[in-house]
């Protein structure tokens, strides 16, 4: 029942952040502070600790389950459960809501209290996603996710959020139906053979499948995830959304609602259609490395900072992406990794590129430079996650990206090349990044505020976490490990052979 | 003590760390006592540890001390730790690379004295200073790589610290994209050590190259290959030399530091390191030779034609590299090592006089435009005098011995057809080299302390931060090749015994005593032509120059044959003409020009053309598409009745017609 009182406690925490409205400006944020950090201290409390003193043992299932019928008829069940996995993501989740809700204290004031329902429930629906494990209840978060994060963007937003919001809409919904359709069709060939109604994964991983069927089902699940992560081709809607989503909507859909599709490639697509999977691995991959190199050469050639900043996640979810395809255990760990170093790199960065628009009013890259000087601790920080962004060893995105490339290298050398190179790609809209803002003449005489003491202390936490994660990155893979066993893992080939020396 | 190793690079780190978060809020003085503090501690506790590396493990095969600290990555087969390993190539590396960055940290409190960023200063040179001894202590790749990317990321952040000018945040961002394009090959080549060999422990990946990969062997020759990309990268070997003469962006003490203890000796440390598997893959290493012979050539070259005093000692920094890649072609790993140790010395010497020489001048740098300071500043005289000789390999000098070595290495390698094989050629090119090398430090030399006196230095005294480094690291390079004496004069042989407890050591018999007597006396005779060739050229006869650049090539020949350069008429046209044409067109690095056109530009147009996104073109067709669909039925809706009237009608009689006729 744990797991229920986490939703819950966001659910009505969001209803009463709406209310509470009228006690004052602040209340809102405080109250959804608050519930954020009750569930933080659940999780803390109830799993992480005593899977650290190990009296909770790794190697179940499950850490923790809550079960109960919804539908019975359908064999809908009101199913969560908690693994290594998804403990990660939805500590993620916590930090990431936590730092939306902080980075938007100044900047939005109109209609407090319906914002931070909003994103409370956007939070809902992501933590619903990392725990449900009833399809059909699965499916049910994705669709919360989707309304709120749709108004977040279409009343907070910039200037052509009516656009954007529509766009984001549109892709994001196609791609669900796609996956509505291969789940009530594998619940359909399940009742086939077996004569059960049952949305519950693990009753339907049992269900055999024939090449076809396996390959159309697994092509609808990654449709609708391959919409979120994005994969390229896919992914049009993302630099608009990003862009003119508030701040707090950004960190929400880059730190967060991205990782939704690699979690559920990693969690459905992968286990429940494996064979499939496997035969589709390498156009997966390259997808992931055009991905990357896209990703990389659009950031570069963005003058808007958002956008910059919005194209180099497709870029890094290319990795995660490449990661997941590799199908084996150095790469899914990379991807896990690389998911949650992401998720606060780009976070810092969308909250400091938030708040340079907040004091500049613009976001025009062209009319900024020489900044350094006038604001130095955000000169700093910002260098900082750029160098966390381009893959600075030491810092947690390195390991991502390192294992993920490690993982390709012993399937598919042409690739591995093409995604090393992105690194340079990396490099290169980073330090355009960094010039284009901090360094160079001051042209037009900007002097605006450095950071306050809130940004300091979120910016400071996101720093130790990169740099802990960067260094002792151990605790994730420990906790990821128990549930990537069970991933299908294609005998791993030997090095293929090299013989262009006599 | 031993275990005190991790102190070494973490003490510096400390100092960034406190100078990072704190530097606001400490007053000058404390960042100076923080800054160069930290890198004195680190200085001591290094030398400690090297000492006590030799008295306690001496004897042992091989002599190395190992530490864990916890496991850094550990999924399935791949386990990395955070842990250091010290054996005498890295005990070298750590003990130079402190002592003379404690040097170039004691000049910049008084160099950068005046600068507004003080603070953010010494805070990058601390972390750039913990980055390399990361690098050089790593037991295993990752951590080497993050010393490696490390250092860079320190480079550029200290080659763009005047971050206004945006000349300088180009060169900054030059250096760490050319080295990242480079770092891509060695990333590329970790990643096949462990998926061969299972390991990206550096010991233990060596330990198994040699015994699972064939002599010359694919696997080897390609890891090889992939490493020395790498190396080329960060130790600016051609082709990817062209970061380091713009490097020239950042302060003064950078420059010392980049050039002298960090960065660019990186790859030969790689190289080194991995000595074992560049055994495994002769072509590769007769690459590096190449590489170095070639490199060592065309930038001692540039640096003849040069006029900013930093770029000549720029370019000449490639050149020294070169001639450690040289030795590092012909497996003398000692010798090359040897010839870093000395390099530091004399080369963060003379950067850090050209600084102080520039400080009293108003920041000149233009050699053009100095002469006739030697009265002025006597201690920089002096000084650059010493730097220069070393770095000519003066008999006596730092630089002779590790230079006199190399050249002795190269030459001794093969011994059968001497005409035939490779190396006669290299160990040419390195005397040509020694030659050049003369000639050029020397021409600087004349340009700013002799000839007419053109503008007057400030009163300033230099502070005894200053003079102190300066005076240090004089007797340094003076001195500081004495561990080694070749077998020709004493066979002295602390050095090459050290580092032979780590890696076996080619050291030529002594036999060939008369061979190699007489190659010294050739080297010297060089040195000291090349000297005198500065001496004539630019001292006596200016205007010589001059006239031979800008005449034909008959001219040039007869001229250049009658003030007597001492070389035969093949010579001339062989070498002169290309040379003098090389000197000019090297002044505005042809190879950089390439990248920028075939590289820089192709994808600045990519970017720009495809700003919009062409993908996001079929997106927006789809939506054209369905208002289109939109506004042609929108039309049937008009609300006249007789319309709809019409319209219901003619349904009927089509949906009658259906049920009729179908």
């Amino acid at each position: 029942m744990m797991l229920g009182w986490l939703l819950i406690i966001l659910l009505v925490g969001g209803v009463l952040a709406w209310w509470g409205e009228r006690w004052g400006p602040s209340v809102p944020r405080w109250i959804a502070v608050m519930a954020l950090g009750l569930d933080m201290a659940l999780v803390l409390g109830w799993v992480v600790v005593p899977f650290a003193q190990g009296s909770l043992s790794s190697e179940a299932l499950w850490m923790a389950e809550w079960h109960s019928p919804w539908i019975p008829r359908f064999g809908i069940h009101l199913h969560l459960a908690l693994d290594g996995l998804s403990l990660l993501l939805i500590l993620l989740t916590f930090l990431l809501g936590i730092s939306a809700v902080v980075a938007s204290w100044t900047e939005i004031q109109r209609k407090i209290g319906f914002f931070h329902f909003n994103i409370l429930w956007v939070l809902a629906g992501v933590v619903g996603v990392f725990l449900a494990i009833d399809l059909f209840f699965f499916f049910v978060w994705w669709e919360v996710m989707l309304v709120p994060m749709y108004l977040l963007i279409s009343i907070w937003g910039h200037e052509r959020r009516a656009y954007a919001a529509m766009k984001f809409f549109l892709f994001t919904q196609a791609g669900s139906l796609f996956m509505l359709i291969a789940i009530v069709a594998l619940t359909m060939i399940h009742f086939e053979q077996t004569q059960i109604v049952t949305f519950d994964f693990l009753q339907l991983k049992e269900t055999s499948l024939t090449v076809e069927q396996e390959m159309w089902l697994l092509l609808g699940f990654f449709l609708a995830f391959a919409v979120k992560l994005p994969a390229v081709l896919l992914h049009p809607w993302l630099p608009d959304a990003h862009t003119e989503a508030p701040t707090g909507g950004s960190v929400i859909l880059a730190g967060l609602m991205l990782k939704t599709g690699g979690y559920g490639l990693l969690r459905f697509a992968l286990p429940l259609f494996p064979h499939a999977a496997e035969s589709i691995a390498t156009a997966g991959m390259t997808l992931g490395v055009i991905g990357i190199l896209f990703g990389s050469v659009m950031a570069f050639a963005q003058t808007d900072l958002k956008r910059l900043v919005a194209y180099t996640n497709i870029s890094h979810l290319g990795f995660v992406l490449l990661g997941i395809f590799a199908m084996n255990a150095y790469a899914y760990q990379g991807a896990v990794m690389q998911m949650i170093a992401h998720g606060i790199s780009t976070s810092a960065l969308f909250i400091l590129v938030g708040a340079l628009q907040e004091r500049m009013r613009t976001r025009d890259i062209r009319r900024m430079g020489g900044l350094w000087s006038v604001v130095p601790k955000h000169g700093g920080f910002s260098l900082f996650f750029a160098m966390a962004s381009l893959g600075l060893p030491g810092l947690a995105n390195f390991i991502g990206e390192f294992l993920v490339l490690l993982g390709v290298f012993r399937v598919n050398i042409i690739l591995t090349v093409f995604a090393v190179l992105g690194i340079i790609g990396a490099a290169i809209y980073s330090l355009f990044f960094i010039k284009g803002t901090f360094h160079g003449p001051n042209t037009e005489g900007w002097t605006i505020p450095d950071l306050g003491p809130r940004h300091v202390a979120l910016l400071g936490v996101m720093i130790v976490f990169q740099v802990g994660l960067g260094l002792y990155p151990q605790p994730v893979f420990q906790a990821a490990d128990p549930f990537i066993q069970t991933l299908p893992a294609p005998a791993p080939s030997s090095p293929p052979p090299l013989t262009w020396v006599p | 003590m031993l275990s005190w190793i991790w102190l070494v690079p973490v003490v510096p780190f400390f100092g960034f760390l406190i100078l990072s978060l704190f530097g606001g809020f400490l007053s000058r003085r404390m960042v100076a006592v923080t800054g160069a503090g930290s890198i004195s501690v680190s200085t001591v506790l290094g030398g400690l540890v090297a000492a006590r590396l030799i008295m306690e493990k001496a004897g042992e095969v091989p002599m190395a001390f190992h530490q864990v600290w916890w496991t850094w990555v550990g999924i399935s087969r791949l386990r990395v730790q955070i842990g250091f390993h010290l054996d005498a190539v890295s005990t070298v590396m750590m003990v130079v690379v402190t002592f003379v960055a404690l040097l170039i940290h004691l000049y910049s409190i008084d160099y950068m004295e005046e600068d507004e960023g003080y603070s953010r200063f010494f805070a990058y040179m601390n972390l750039f200073v913990a980055s390399m001894l990361v690098l050089v202590l790593a037991d295993n790749f990752l951590l080497l790589l993050l010393g490696w990317e490390g250092v860079g990321m320190c480079s550029y952040l200290l080659i763009g610290f005047w971050y206004r000018e945006p000349a300088n945040g180009l060169a900054a961002q030059k250096a760490f994209l050319m080295t990242r394009l480079a770092d891509t090959a060695f990333i590329l080549g970790i990643l096949m050590i462990f998926s061969h060999l299972e390991t990206l422990q550096i010991q233990e990946a060596l330990r198994r190259a040699v015994v699972t990969w064939p002599h010359g062997s694919s696997a080897a020759v390609t890891v090889a290959a992939l490493f020395l990309i790498g190396a080329i990268g960060k130790s600016a070997q051609i082709p990817l030399q062209t970061w380091l003469p713009d490097a020239m962006a950042g302060p003064t003490p950078v420059s010392a530091l980049i050039h002298a203890a960090t960065m660019v000796t990186a790859g030969v440390y790689l190289i080194a390191r991995m000595h074992e598997l560049f055994e495994l893959a002769p072509v590769v290493q007769m690459t590096v030779g190449i590489i170095g012979g070639l490199t060592l050539l065309l930038s001692a070259m540039s640096a003849l034609a040069q006029q900013d005093a930093k770029r000549i000692l720029a370019y000449s920094t490639i050149s020294q590299i070169g001639y450690m890649f040289l030795a590092l072609g012909v497996g003398a790993v000692s010798a090359a090592l040897f010839h870093f140790m000395t390099h530091a010395f004399f080369k963060a010497l003379l950067f850090l006089v050209v600084g102080a020489v520039s400080m009293r001048l108003n920041h000149e740098r233009n050699i053009m435009k100095m002469g006739g300071l030697r009265h002025d500043l006597p201690l920089a005289f002096w000084t650059f005098l010493i730097g220069a000789a070393a770095l000519a390999g003066f008999p006596l000098t730092a630089g002779f011995f590790s230079k006199d070595w190399i050249l002795w290495e190269v030459w001794s390698q093969e011994s059968g057809s001497v005409w035939l094989s490779g190396s006669i050629w290299l160990w040419g090119m390195g005397m040509l080299g020694v030659f050049l090398t003369a000639l050029y430090i020397f021409r600087a030399f004349f340009f700013i302390f002799y000839g007419d006196q053109t503008t007057q230095p400030d009163r300033k005294t230099p502070s005894w931060a200053l003079s102190i480094s300066l005076i240090v690291l004089a007797g340094f390079s003076l001195m500081g090749g004495w561990v080694e004496w070749p077998a020709t004069f004493g066979n002295v042989a602390l050095f090459s015994g050290f580092i032979g407890t780590a890696i076996p050591v080619h050291r030529a018999s002594a036999h060939v005593f008369i061979e190699e007597l007489l190659i010294q006396a050739l080297s010297v005779g060089l040195v000291l032509f090349g000297i005198f060739s500065a001496y004539l050229l630019f001292l006596r006869h200016p205007g010589l120059v001059e006239a031979v650049v800008g005449t034909t090539p008959g001219k040039e020949l007869r001229r250049a044959a009658l003030r007597g350069w001492g070389f035969t008429r093949l010579y001339n046209w062989l070498i002169v003409q290309p040379f003098l044409k090389t000197v000019r067109v090297s002044k505005h690095d042809p190879v950089d020009r390439l990248y920028t056109r075939l590289m820089v530009n192709p994808y600045l147009w990519m970017a720009q053309i495809n700003k919009d996104d062409f993908l996001n073109r079929f997106y927006d067709l789809l939506v054209t598409v369905n208002r289109a669909c939109y506004l042609a039925v929108r039309r049937v809706q008009n609300g006249h009745l007789r319309w709809y009237a019409r319209i219901m009608g003619a349904g009927a009689v089509v949906m009658m017609g259906m049920v009729i006729f179908l």
